[in-house]
């Protein structure tokens, strides 16, 4: 039997976990990243990861981590797969313990849980205030142990351009761009696999990683592969603000008893730590008994927006609010939150310990992604295979706090096994593929960096950037409005006129970093539109996706999952039903 | 010069082999910048502070909170993080080059791949059975989970190597962020099982004896690893194994394998 050959693209969570799947199958891997995989945007995640192990008495099943999910996301995801998750994780747990993740611990030497948003049990197991880091390194050495044995080769500074796809519309490699020497090369395989992760860098104030920009996505999108939910974005309500990057200050800062709140008068600029208890307005447990401070983040986003844009009580100087923890025990937030607190620290300058911190929403997180289909993380083009942020099953209209490490890793050890077995029932391998296929694809993408190198444009690709991500934030985000979306869509087609005159203040040929970013920003362009376009024409509210002019959750016409494509150059929406067959939607109110 | 600007001096080489010049920038200053701001704005607007036209400068950025590891450079002569030298802070006019201790590719960018090829060569992992679901991993005492997890939050950015004395073309020395890591894997439950094939490689070329404890490590790490102490513990987990492999030595050979079978260790 011949043995298939399986292309990882992207070495985060995901990546690491579809690349260990397939390499202990003792099928050889090849692992392409832009960054060595151990500086992959998982590192960022800072909280935890949600598995239903009930430790703490209180009843919590892996039934009602579902149900918590479906519910946090409006009832827009699939709930088979979801319920697959949720059953796997506290699997994963152990299978993380085992690989020697640092997590922290109970007296009896079991792993201890906290509580994050839009639930009300200690579900979350993490490793200080670094758990998505503590796990990336997990797999990461797991998957040296196997580089080490040769099953893996890892490809580290280089680009995904483009699959390469035959007549028969089936993928049989990529093509890909080494980011030294900016050779593009094709590499022929039978399946690969997508974890690259989000989309940041499109609204440029985001607590997404600089490599974060959705390029890959994009350009699958462009050769044919469908788009679903783009319109879903993630605002993580408590964000230090910040010109270069957004810095998370994680929801575990809440789960641990961290509290939101405002001067109840505005422009009250007295210390916030001199201010009495009675003249605070802790506007998130006074709106939401239940939850409190711990409401999904969709919710809690609005309820800051609220405040800081309707009720005018933001803090003096600055859109912000107060993130307290002034009143928990020292040595509990150095043990559990001193990864989060030291980036408040470095940033921002005053210790957390002491004084409360300011906070504002920012971009954070994408649910739509590449579509997949139900069982196998497989997109529509046969041999292309998904997981991790970049496809869109798991979250629905809102991603929970600490379900999306456990939705990588579960979505990595899907698609590898998928992917193995695909390519293992291929008729023909990528070796019967003609050479010209792929000197087709080769040709195809030199000549859009040749295109580039050469022309004497007059925009800069950074200065457009910047003007995206303003516009995408303004327009994109938090509150939607149609005449808004309409504007934004005329911008967005004049960026792109814009980004066709182009200039590269760089056109050498060894590291041009200039001409990867461009090619990335007319990537971030098309998404973009598929974004606002989705936005535009779902006329309700639901999740993270806010229209004030259509405040309400519409199941009779909206119950649907946007399926986006690309037709000859122009994006079209079709829509299909959502997997509704365990749990009754039912109205969300927290 | 405006009073709302600064001036940032690079030293750049256009590739390994290129000769190398140094670029002055004046940035226009704004409120909490840092030094990768100071880098977008001069890729944004590639002239020198003399006019003249360049490109942008190459340098490795990711997550811009100091957790990646990727940005580490000499700022002002000192090995750190860019994203986290924030322009309040730092004396102007603000000088920037690539670190030394590794091969460079362009301008403030090197490879450090050395760290991860290091990493493998000391077995750096805990070798499990499978990713099968075969049940829970070791119970861990909070104390352990707390000197573990400190050692764990290295982000290899290098500046350890780069501020030792013992990193240099002269020796093959791995580094303090690799030995620490031998100390983190030695101490897991699952990992002290095969503390053998690392504390031998430790014993190898580049190992723990290159160590003449300059202690600068311990000083330029951007996440306060007590790396010192990490040296010293594998000096004594190093000492100690060769201790024991002699006093065996002298043993018969059947007595050591008793031995080794008693302890679960392979040779």
């Amino acid at each position: 039997m011949r043995e298939p050959r399986i292309i990882v693209v992207g070495g985060g969570l995901a990546g690491l976990m579809a690349t260990i799947r397939v390499a202990e199958s003792g099928v050889p891997v090849q692992l392409f990243s832009v960054v060595p995989v151990k500086r992959s945007h998982s590192v960022c995640a800072q909280g935890g990861i949600n598995a239903a192990k009930n430790l703490k008495g209180e009843g919590d099943s892996t039934w009602i981590h579902f149900d918590d999910t479906v519910y946090g996301g409006d009832f827009l995801a699939n709930q088979p797969i979801v319920k697959g998750m949720c059953e796997a994780a506290p699997a994963i747990i152990d299978l993380l313990d085992r690989m020697g993740v640092m997590f922290n611990r109970t007296p009896e030497g079991l792993l201890d849980f906290r509580r994050f948003g839009g639930t009300l049990h200690h579900r979350t197991a993490f490793a200080g205030a670094t758990t998505g880091q503590q796990l990336l390194y997990a797999l990461d050495e797991q998957v040296r142990r196997f580089e080490a044995e040769d099953k893996v080769h890892k490809f580290e500074g280089w680009t995904f351009l483009s699959a390469v796809i035959d007549e028969s519309r089936v993928c049989r490699g990529i093509c890909a761009m080494d980011l030294r020497t900016m050779e593009v090369r094709t590499f022929p395989c039978d399946a690969v696999i997508f974890c690259t992760g989000g989309i940041g860098a499109i609204f440029r104030q985001t607590t997404n990683s600089v490599a974060c920009t959705g390029m890959a996505q994009s350009a699958l999108f462009q050769q044919g592969v469908y788009y679903a939910n783009g319109e879903f974005i993630q605002v993580h309500p408590t964000a230090i603000p910040g010109e270069d990057k957004c810095r998370l200050m994680s929801e575990s800062l809440r789960g641990e008893g961290g509290r939101v709140w405002v001067p109840r008068k505005a422009g009250d600029n007295r210390p916030a730590r001199s201010i009495p208890e009675k003249e605070r307005f802790y506007f998130l447990e006074e709106w939401y008994p239940k939850y409190g401070n711990l409401v999904p983040r969709d919710v809690a986003t609005r309820a800051i927006y609220k405040i800081v844009f309707e009720e005018k009580l933001s803090l003096p100087g600055m859109n912000a609010v107060y993130l307290d923890l002034t009143h928990l025990p020292r040595e509990m937030l150095d043990r559990k939150l001193e990864g989060v607190l030291e980036i408040y620290q470095k940033f921002v300058g005053p210790d957390p310990r002491d004084e409360p911190m300011k906070v504002f929403p920012a971009m954070h997180y994408t649910m739509g992604g590449l579509w997949v289909d139900n069982e196998r993380q497989a997109t529509n083009i046969p041999g292309i295979f998904a997981a991790g942020e970049c496809e869109y099953q798991y979250h629905g209209a809102n991603r929970l706090g600490a379900n999306s490490l456990v939705s990588c890793i579960y979505g990595g050890m899907i698609a590898g096994p998928s992917a193995v077995k695909y390519a293992r029932n291929l008729e023909k391998g990528c070796e019967s593929v003609a050479s010209s296929v792929f000197d087709a694809e080769r040709s195809r993408q030199q000549e859009t960096n040749d295109a580039l190198l050469n022309q004497q444009g007059t925009e800069n690709p950074i200065t457009i950037w910047k003007e995206l991500g303003d516009l995408m934030v303004e327009h994109v985000t938090v509150v939607r409005l149609n005449a808004n979306l309409e504007k934004a869509l005329r911008k967005l087609d004049e960026f792109s006129d814009r980004f066709s005159r182009v200039n590269l203040a760089d056109r050498t040929q060894w590291s041009n970093q200039t001409l990867q970013f461009t090619r990335e920003l007319g990537n971030m362009l098309i998404l973009s539109k598929v974004i606002t376009l989705g936005a535009l024409a779902r006329n309700e509210t639901r999740g993270a996706h806010y229209k004030p002019e259509f405040p309400e959750r519409d199941d009779k016409n909206w119950l649907k999952t946007t399926k986006a494509s690309w037709n000859g150059g122009k994006i079209q929406l079709d829509y299909e039903p959502v997997d509704i067959s365990l749990l009754p939607p039912r109205p969300r109110k927290y | 010069m405006a009073d709302n600007t600064f001036i940032v001096r690079i030293k750049r080489r256009a590739a390994p082999h290129e000769s190398v010049r140094w670029e002055e920038f004046e940035i226009r200053y704004r409120p909490h910048m840092n030094v990768i701001t100071c880098l977008r704005d001069i890729a944004e607007k590639p002239i020198t502070r003399d006019a003249k036209g360049t490109t942008p400068v190459s340098y490795d950025a990711n997550c811009l909170e100091e957790v990646c590891g990727a940005c580490a450079m000499l700022i002002n002569g000192y090995p750190r993080q860019a994203c986290s030298a924030l322009v309040d802070n730092l004396e102007k006019p603000i000088r920037l080059e690539p670190l030394t201790k590794f091969p460079l590719v362009r301008d403030l960018q090197v490879d450090r791949s050395v760290m991860f090829e290091n990493l493998k060569r000391m077995q750096c992992w805990v070798p499990i059975d499978g990713t099968y679901a075969i049940g829970p991993g070791p119970r861990m005492s909070p104390e352990e989970q707390q000197i573990g997890y400190p050692l764990a939050r290295c982000i290899t950015c290098g500046n350890c190597l780069e501020a030792c004395p013992k990193v240099n073309s002269h020796t093959q020395f791995v580094g303090a962020a690799i030995i620490n890591q031998v100390r983190l894997f030695n101490m897991h439950p699952t990992g002290e099982m095969h503390s053998r094939a690392r504390l031998e490689a430790m014993m190898g070329p580049g190992g723990i004896q290159d160590c003449d404890n300059a202690q600068n490590c311990v000083k330029v790490c951007p996440k306060s690893i007590p790396l010192t102490e990490s040296n010293n513990e594998i000096n004594r987990q190093v000492l100690k194994h060769a201790i024991w492999d002699w006093l065996n030595w002298s043993q018969g050979p059947t007595e050591r394998s008793e031995e080794w079978k008693r302890t679960g260790i392979q040779k």
